[in-house]
């Protein structure tokens, strides 16, 4: 977002303070999501509610982009963390119904970022393929918490969730149009957030970790603590992101949060390019409608539904198997390259490719 | 008590299925220094290729070894198709290369075979074995999962210690650069390595599927287990994997028999991060560590 953002910041002479821009750039992108919204919903409502996950999957990419893009941590567990938020809104509302969303989502939030302490402290002492195994062990093993304990988190069936009603003075507002408009806010509250973060020391020290710990340490930069920094951060994005998803689908359970949603999440952030905050928003995209393009492609050859109900994650696989073999050192080198060789293409000297934005 | 030892026992048969998977993890770690995210994926697949041969011929031992030689080609051809380009990248790139492999195969399976949860038949009864009045929790089917899983581990020693095969595997594991100015073929014995461990994946899918059934996703948790069971026993000694497996074998018995079967999985996982805490190269290695 923060390198998009650099370029149109030239063209639009937005503030040179990055707080500003970042947060002006968010409220004019976010207005005109809602607005679009609006009208996409005067003639698609289901595609509203689509573009809400969407949302709250970029949430948790931006979220995992941070820690496995920026600090090089991997997680395969992210999902299990989005389960840990999407209960803890089930939870809230089931004991206090009328709360305000913003007070559970932020609350949800919290219980989140307690969680992800935990992991993250544990996660900081684990590196490269010892790392991925811990958070896979999350990810296949935290839903089995949610059926043991059935008579706090209601077992397979899950949760019911409460859909948000519009105040009285949107009340003709459809209701997925409205949550759709809700989401937003934390979208770009999230997104202006980590664009800036990115650009404050705790961003360059994320990059130092990722790329040499020694050199890091020597520096004077505190491995651990950065690490846990950056994985409670990003559990922080998985806790928003999992309440929304709660709101949106009005179920928390088990089977909402299975070892293919943390790999979609990194499917997302390998789509959108390691690293790239912007890569976030249109690799949740291809996640959320990549289903649906397949579907329409089925049309055409009319395949068995086994098949077409498989064929995303085999795509999603696919990617991961192609994007590894394509830049054998690194994606984030190979894509950023890649990126920087398009733009170059495409809009010759008319921003400067060298932009931080883009390792960001 | 006598419920103790009923879950010993079969702490004890689930520990070597266990213990299977962590082989086949430890031998690829060893050779390549990658740990294979597909491995249960893999075993997985082999499995529902020895359903199909079984349900065709309606012999179990022609599924068994189908599987098994199913096992060792898939193995190889990831291997030689796919890993060999990310071994020498960064350590990330064989993590998402293999997950997506685990993907693609969870989405293959499916496909050809249906996501329905399906019944593994077994060789031998699963249920307890009766002596006289006194039955034994262990079955005749856990016997033959102890015997077959400590046959290959025998095997496998014979083959690393006593063979010619077995020390050019090992001289490739341990400098490949050496290996080959010694005139041994490297990149074929990575292969072969590979296979080799399927083998070992495949054997593990085909002895847990009579319990736990049949579904494209099944071994995801037994992943967990052979991961955390390998890291118990270093990673690196296959010595240490069937102890790491027996352990976690005996470890989530008690814990699905006391505290609730659905609390197995994040029960690996707290004890896989208690032993990264207090011994980050496991339980069982030589205090000589080799890092790559």
């Amino acid at each position: 977002m923060s390198r998009s953002g650099r370029g149109l910041a030239g063209a639009l002479r937005l503030p040179r303070s990055t707080l500003l821009r970042n947060a002006l750039l968010g409220i004019l992108l976010g207005g005109a999501a809602g607005v679009a919204l609006w009208f996409i919903d005067s003639f698609n409502p289901f595609l509203v509610y689509e573009l809400s996950g969407v949302t709250y999957l970029a949430i948790a990419a931006a979220g995992l982009t941070v820690l496995t893009g920026l600090n090089g941590q991997i997680s395969l567990g992210h999902g299990a963390l989005m389960g840990i938020g999407a209960y803890s809104t089930a939870l809230f509302l089931k004991n206090y119904a009328d709360l305000n969303p913003g007070l559970v989502i932020a609350g949800s939030m919290l219980v989140t970022i307690v969680g992800s302490f935990a992991v993250g402290a544990a996660a900081a002492r684990l590196r490269g393929p010892y790392l991925a195994g811990a958070t896979l062990g999350l990810a296949v093993g935290l839903p089995g918490v949610a059926v043991r304990f059935s008579s706090v988190f209601g077992g397979d069936a899950g949760l019911s969730v409460p859909a948000v009603t519009p105040p009285d003075a949107f009340s003709t507002v459809p209701q997925e149009l409205w949550f759709a408009w809700v989401g937003i806010v934390p979208a770009v509250l999230t997104f202006v957030l980590l664009a800036n973060l990115v650009r404050t020391r705790y961003g360059r020290d994320f990059r130092a970790i990722r790329e040499d710990e020694v050199a890091s340490a020597l520096y004077g930069i505190r491995v651990a603590r950065t690490q846990i920094l950056a994985f409670v951060l990003s559990g922080a994005c998985a806790g928003v992101a999992g309440s929304l998803m709660a709101y949106t689908s009005n179920i928390a359970a088990p089977g909402s949060f299975p070892l293919t949603l943390s790999l979609e999440l990194l499917a997302v952030i390998v789509i959108g390019g390691l690293g790239s905050l912007a890569g976030a928003i249109w690799g949740a995209v291809v996640i959320v409608f990549a289903p649906d393009w397949i579907g329409s492609l089925n049309d055409s050859f009319h395949l068995p539904g086994t098949i077409r109900n498989e064929l995303p994650l085999a795509l999603f696989g696919t990617v991961f198997i192609v994007a590894m073999l394509v830049f054998p050192y690194g994606i984030q080198g190979g894509l950023i390259r890649l990126w920087r060789l398009r733009s170059r293409l495409r809009s010759r000297g008319q921003s400067e490719a060298t932009s931080s934005g883009a390792e960001a | 008590m006598s419920y103790f030892i009923v879950l010993t026992l079969t702490g004890v048969a689930a520990g070597m299925i266990y213990a299977a998977l962590a082989l086949a993890l430890v031998l690829i770690w060893r050779a390549t220094r990658v740990v294979n995210f597909a491995q249960g994926a893999l075993a997985m697949t082999t499995t529902y290729v020895a359903l199909a041969v079984i349900t065709a011929t309606g012999n179990y031992w022609l599924g068994f070894v189908g599987a098994l030689a199913a096992g060792f080609l898939l193995g190889a051809l990831a291997e030689r198709f796919l890993v060999r380009w990310v071994e020498s990248g960064p350590q990330l790139n064989p993590v998402i290369l293999t997950l997506g492999l685990l993907l693609v195969l969870e989405a293959v399976v499916p496909m050809i075979w249906g996501a329905q949860i399906r019944a593994f038949p077994a060789p031998f009864s699963i249920s307890a074995t009766q002596f006289g009045t006194t039955y034994i929790a262990l079955s005749p089917f856990n016997m033959f999962t102890i015997a077959v899983v400590l046959a290959v581990m025998v095997g496998l020693l014979v083959l690393f210690r006593y063979t010619g095969l077995g020390l050019s595997m090992r001289a490739a594991a341990f400098s490949p650069a050496i290996a080959r100015l010694l005139g041994v073929r490297v990149g074929r014995l990575l292969t072969f390595g590979w296979g080799l461990a399927s083998v070992a994946g495949a054997l593990a899918g085909l002895l847990v599927a009579p319990t736990l059934l049949l579904s494209p996703n099944n071994m995801d948790a037994i992943l967990v287990y052979g991961f955390t069971a390998a890291v118990l026993g270093g990673l690196d000694s296959p010595v240490g994997a069937l102890v790491g497996g027996l352990s976690i074998g005996l470890a989530l018995s008690y814990i699905g028999g006391y505290l609730g079967p659905d609390l197995e999985t994040i029960g690996a996982l707290v004890i896989l991060i208690v032993v990264l805490m207090i011994r980050p190269h496991g339980l069982f290695v030589h205090a000589a560590e080799r890092r790559v």
